[in-house]
């Protein structure tokens, strides 16, 4: 695989793809459809052979020699005279055990929304090159390696998302989706603002032995890289790192979202078209967390460290919280957004253990998450698409009226609460371990573990609503699934139940990675007085 | 002033020749060919272009024209030339060769049509008043080419007659712009009879070498603030600006909000940096002199008009009046380049308004030729537009987002550089405050963006189509925004390039 650049063919694909959908015209609507389905289709290949081309022992996180796939090159490089000296920055793409996974998630869930858009109603050529556009941002986010790249990426995801909720989606779509847009927009000049600050804090030695400023992720984890006097320097008694530790964060809890900043998604969720849906819960929330893991922790150790606790904290309230929410609600779609909110609070929970097991539950939870919640979406689509209503208490007994349907539904639900044998048990279960292991954040944990039960409860009662007891005559013209919707839920089956009994397929790629960065941010910048606090 | 003084002046000042002899030719042609005014507009491009190569020539020199007596064996004269003052040159040039295109397909414009030649003399007054703004180093030069340059704006924004909104705004230019020219004036006349001297670099001497009353010498140089401060639409300035926006033709419209804008902020940062600074240290920044503390007063406009902007926006329902006070909003942010009080300050203003000059001109032609299809300006009249007139709503589309700053558009890298070096000066509220206020616009943009494309429409509109000429015109601003926005080095080195003022340190 040496020189072949499949990390940008994979993230450029769907530009190529959007330009294609651009030129044709707007009445060649299968024309439009089947170039997506190639596009996202192939994406996925290359995902796969990437998988199948990966060294699962080499771990990457902070050090450049162990990431694979590398693209770089220079990409800016302004001469200076006098000021700043010369600003380099660099195109930087690199995968390692914590990004391949998300590689694969997000390619794997494009897919599937590819085919769940297949009737979509109007203006098919702007959905379709939006929904690329889309691709490429959340990819790109996936594999950047330089924060000025990954921002440019972060901020491309915003301009299609608000356009694909408020376009194509429900009654309320055009509330909902400035309101997407406007809060992370809000999270995202925090994270510009950390990204300047980091830029004056810290050089990178160039091959000739210059100096330059750096947008670096790497070369911003090496604590020999910090000046003694910029802003965030560990070195600079009166930095501000604390500060923009809390600032970069906010940035990232409001994409995962974390509670207080969750209001966005409940209304993005249930005004989204399906398909949109599925991309905002699949892959879109998971960016907040693997920024916190890519960013956040590796580049500020000691003040990860130093605030686990409020972490887990989050973590706990987000999985009570959102399950209690989940637990009020009488719209299907608001209960799955609001188990979303309860299931990325595991993912917090695992990350603040700051142990090997519990990061990995924490992954591994992002991944399961990632396609159990897709699932729960397309359940909800099948039925909102036959009965035009999400109204959990206008069903019941439909279990006989759509048989395959309440199958693929009841392995979904039963992967959400976490049971065993499906994958969504494996990575609570590996969440609640590692945490239970840090003495710091125990009690924590074990408050959380009601959200098992709240989980449950939620989960079965709706069941209970939709799929048994007496059938209302109003539905008895209901259809069971067809082929196409057969073709999203087989795979995502699957996975599910293979994660289920045997997560190491998963659990390998990432524990290397994940070993290196439990260990880097346990000891990283160890002897540097804390300030700020 | 003998013969020879004045020769080399002249060869200095040559830019500015070209555009007083453009003028001239402008009226005459005007006369003798008063029944087919198509050549005007030629004979307006060839001279703009003829200016372009006689800016291009001046690259690299600096000098001063008219030179009066060195002090300290500093030459010191009335009209720098340095690339500081090229590089507003060439905004101003650019943004009057858009300007000329979108004449030609205005359909206000062409209504005037009969008097073409004297709307084309006129910008050409503008265009040789601004020249002498940018590189104006007395106080005497400063009023007079502000006066030259305000007098043609003041009939320009009456140009059309059509609608009673035309005249009103004329008036209201004229009234609020006598009013801060005067105060403007008794400023200087309050300086000259402080420090007994017109000339920035003199001034600057007499206050390094002997006391002035802080006091007095405070309120001239607000004075002289307020003056410079209505040319860029600084609130508390900016009274004049919506109305006259909303009511000129929207090719002076445009040209308002970038080139006259241009050629303030450049006099602005010429009269601090020339007048007021004593050192450049190692990094860049200034050491200012103690009279006067330019940093707080800067700070406190740029955040008064960046918010006032941006929140006043918020209400607008006439396009052309939201992008007025989105200009005024883009003022405030180029304040905060001049806020920082560093090199790195005016390299971030530079680069700026360069993008800004793209954006900010697309938005404006895109806006045009919809409401000159639609014949409305007003937002709820835009419904639906997007599906009707696809390349126009995309275009619009993305002049919006690069005026709110996200990338990968050339307003991102604006912002990023204005941000870098806040950051740099550790001026992190004030960052903040401004980023907010990114946040605050981006809810105003994104409207005109729902009502073009979210907002349900009862029929089917008509589609919109546009000339192949429209078309080129607007993918000359469309393109540069997208491939700058991504791969920005030429700007920047170009802007660091430009960055030697005359300044005698």
């Amino acid at each position: 695989m040496n020189g072949f650049p499949i990390l940008s063919l994979i993230t450029f694909l769907p530009v190529v793809g959007m330009i294609i959908i651009l030129f044709l015209k707007k009445e060649q609507a299968n024309l439009i459809k089947y170039t997506t389905l190639v596009v996202t289709a192939v994406q996925l290949v290359f995902s796969i052979i990437l998988l199948m081309n990966f060294d699962y022992s080499a771990a990457g996180v902070f050090e450049q020699g162990s990431f694979q796939f590398i693209d770089k090159f220079r990409w800016i490089e302004i001469k200076d005279i006098s000021w700043l000296g010369t600003v380099k920055v660099d195109y930087f793409l690199g995968v390692d055990g914590l990004s391949v996974p998300m590689v694969l998630l997000t390619s794997l869930i494009c897919l599937i929304a590819t085919i769940s858009s297949w009737n979509i109603p109007h203006s098919i050529k702007g959905y379709f090159a939006l929904f690329l556009l889309l691709d490429c941002g959340m990819m790109g986010v996936f594999v950047a390696l330089d924060f000025f790249l990954f921002y440019i990426f972060w901020e491309l995801m915003l301009l299609p998302m608000y356009f694909l909720i408020g376009i194509w989606g429900g009654p309320r779509k055009e509330y909902a989706a400035i309101k997407f847009f406007l809060y992370t927009l809000l999270g995202s000049i925090f994270i510009l603002l950390v990204m300047i600050g980091l830029y004056f804090s810290a050089h990178e030695t160039l091959a000739d032995g210059s100096k330059v400023f750096t947008f670096n992720l790497l070369a911003l984890m090496d604590s020999a890289n910090y000046t003694s006097d910029g802003i965030l320097s560990p070195f600079n008694p009166g930095n501000l790192r604390f500060i923009a530790y809390i600032g970069l964060f906010i940035g990232f809890a409001i994409k995962i979202p974390m509670f207080p900043f969750h209001t966005w998604l409940p209304d993005a969720h249930v005004e989204a078209p399906t398909p949109i849906s599925v991309i905002l819960a699949g892959v879109l929330l998971k960016l907040g967390t693997y920024g916190i893991l890519r960013i956040s922790f590796p580049i500020f150790p000691e003040i990860t460290r130093e605030l686990a606790w409020y972490i887990a904290l989050f973590g706990m309230i987000n999985i009570i919280y959102g399950a209690l929410v989940a637990l009020a609600q009488k719209d299907f779609k608001k209960l799955i957004a609001y188990s979303s909110v309860s299931h990325m609070g595991y993912v917090l929970l695992g990350m603040a253990s700051l142990s090997a097991t519990g990061v990995n539950g924490a992954i591994l939870q992002m991944f399961n998450h990632g396609t159990i919640t897709a699932m729960l979406f397309l359940i909800v689509g099948v039925l909102y698409d036959r009965s035009h209503t999400r109204g959990l208490n206008d069903f019941g007994g439909l279990a006989n009226q759509m048989p395959v349907y309440t199958g693929f539904v009841t392995v979904a639900f039963f992967a959400a609460l976490g049971l065993p044998s499906l994958s969504g048990f494996i990575s609570e279960a590996l969440v609640f371990v590692g945490a239970f292991g840090s003495e710091e954040i125990r009690t924590l944990t074990i408050i959380s573990t009601l959200g098992i039960l709240l989980g449950a409860a939620y989960m079965l009662w709706t069941l209970q609503r939709i799929f048994f007891g007496k059938l209302n005559e109003k539905w008895n013209q209901l259809t069971d699934i067809d082929t196409r919707e057969y073709i999203m839920f087989i795979p995502l089956t699957i996975i599910i139940i293979f994660l289920g009994v045997y997560p190491s397929a998963m659990l390998d790629i990432m524990n290397s990675s994940v070993n290196a960065l439990v260990e880097f941010v346990s000891t990283g910048l160890s002897n540097v007085q804390l300030s700020g606090f | 002033m003998n013969l020879s003084i004045l020769y080399d002046s002249l060869a200095l000042i040559k830019p500015e020749i070209a555009i007083s002899i453009a003028l001239i030719l402008l009226v005459l042609f005007d006369l003798i060919f008063h029944h087919d005014k198509r050549i005007i507009k030629y004979i307006a491009g060839i001279s703009v272009l003829v200016t372009f190569y006689f800016v291009y020539e001046q690259f690299g020199l600096r000098g001063f024209s008219f030179q009066t007596d060195n002090i300290d064996l500093i030459t010191n004269g009335m009209v720098a030339v340095d690339g500081f003052a090229s590089f507003f040159k060439v905004i101003i040039l650019l943004s009057t060769v858009f300007i000329i295109f979108f004449s030609n397909s205005s359909l206000e414009i062409q209504q005037s049509n009969d008097r073409i030649g004297e709307y084309y003399a006129l910008i050409f007054g503008m265009i040789l008043g601004m020249f002498f703004m940018v590189s104006a180093n007395d106080l005497i030069l400063i009023y007079l080419s502000l006066e030259l340059m305000s007098l043609s704006s003041y009939v320009l924004a009456g140009f059309v007659k059509i609608r009673d909104r035309n005249s009103e705004a004329s008036l209201k230019y004229i009234i609020y712009g006598s009013v801060s020219s005067g105060l403007m004036l008794f400023g200087i006349s309050l300086v000259f009879g402080l420090t007994g001297t017109t000339n920035l670099l003199a001034l600057k001497t007499f206050l390094l070498a002997s006391s002035v009353n802080p006091v007095v010498f405070g309120f001239a140089i607000i004075l002289i603030v307020a003056g410079i401060g209505y040319k860029i639409s600084s609130a508390p300035f900016h009274f004049w600006t919506p109305d006259v926006y909303e009511g000129a033709p929207i090719t002076i419209t445009a040209y308002l909000s970038v080139a006259s804008k241009a050629a303030g902020f450049a006099l602005l940062v010429r009269f601090i940096k020339v007048a007021f600074v004593y050192q450049t240290d190692s990094d860049g920044h200034w050491v200012m002199l103690q009279i006067f503390d330019w940093q707080t007063l800067i700070i406190i406009l740029s955040i008064l008009t960046m918010t006032l902007g941006n929140f006043a926006a918020l209400w607008q329902n006439n396009i052309k009046r939201l992008l007025a006070y989105s200009s005024i909003a883009h003022a405030g942010y180029l304040l905060l380049g001049l806020a920082v009080l560093s090199d790195q300050g005016v390299i971030a203003l530079l680069i700026y308004f360069f993008f800004y000059l793209l954006m900010n001109l697309g938005a404006f032609y895109v806006v045009m030729l919809i409401s000159d299809k639609i014949g409305s300006e007003d937002i709820h009249d835009y419904n639906g537009i997007g599906p009707a007139a696809p390349f126009l709503g995309v275009a619009l589309t993305i002049f919006l987002i690069s005026l709110t700053g996200l990338p990968p558009t050339a307003g991102f890298i604006g912002k990023l550089y204005i941000f870098i070096a806040l950051v740099d000066a550790k001026m992190i509220a004030v960052a903040i405050i401004a980023l907010l206020n990114t946040v605050v616009s981006l809810y105003y943009y994104v409207r005109v963006l729902k009502h073009m494309y979210l907002t349900k429409v009862e029929e089917q509109r008509a589609q919109v189509n546009i000339s192949a000429w429209n078309l080129i015109v607007a993918l000359l601003l469309l393109i540069p925004v997208l491939v700058f926005g991504v791969y920005f080095s030429p700007i920047v080195d170009f802007a660091q390039a430009c960055n030697s003022l005359l300044s005698g340190i």
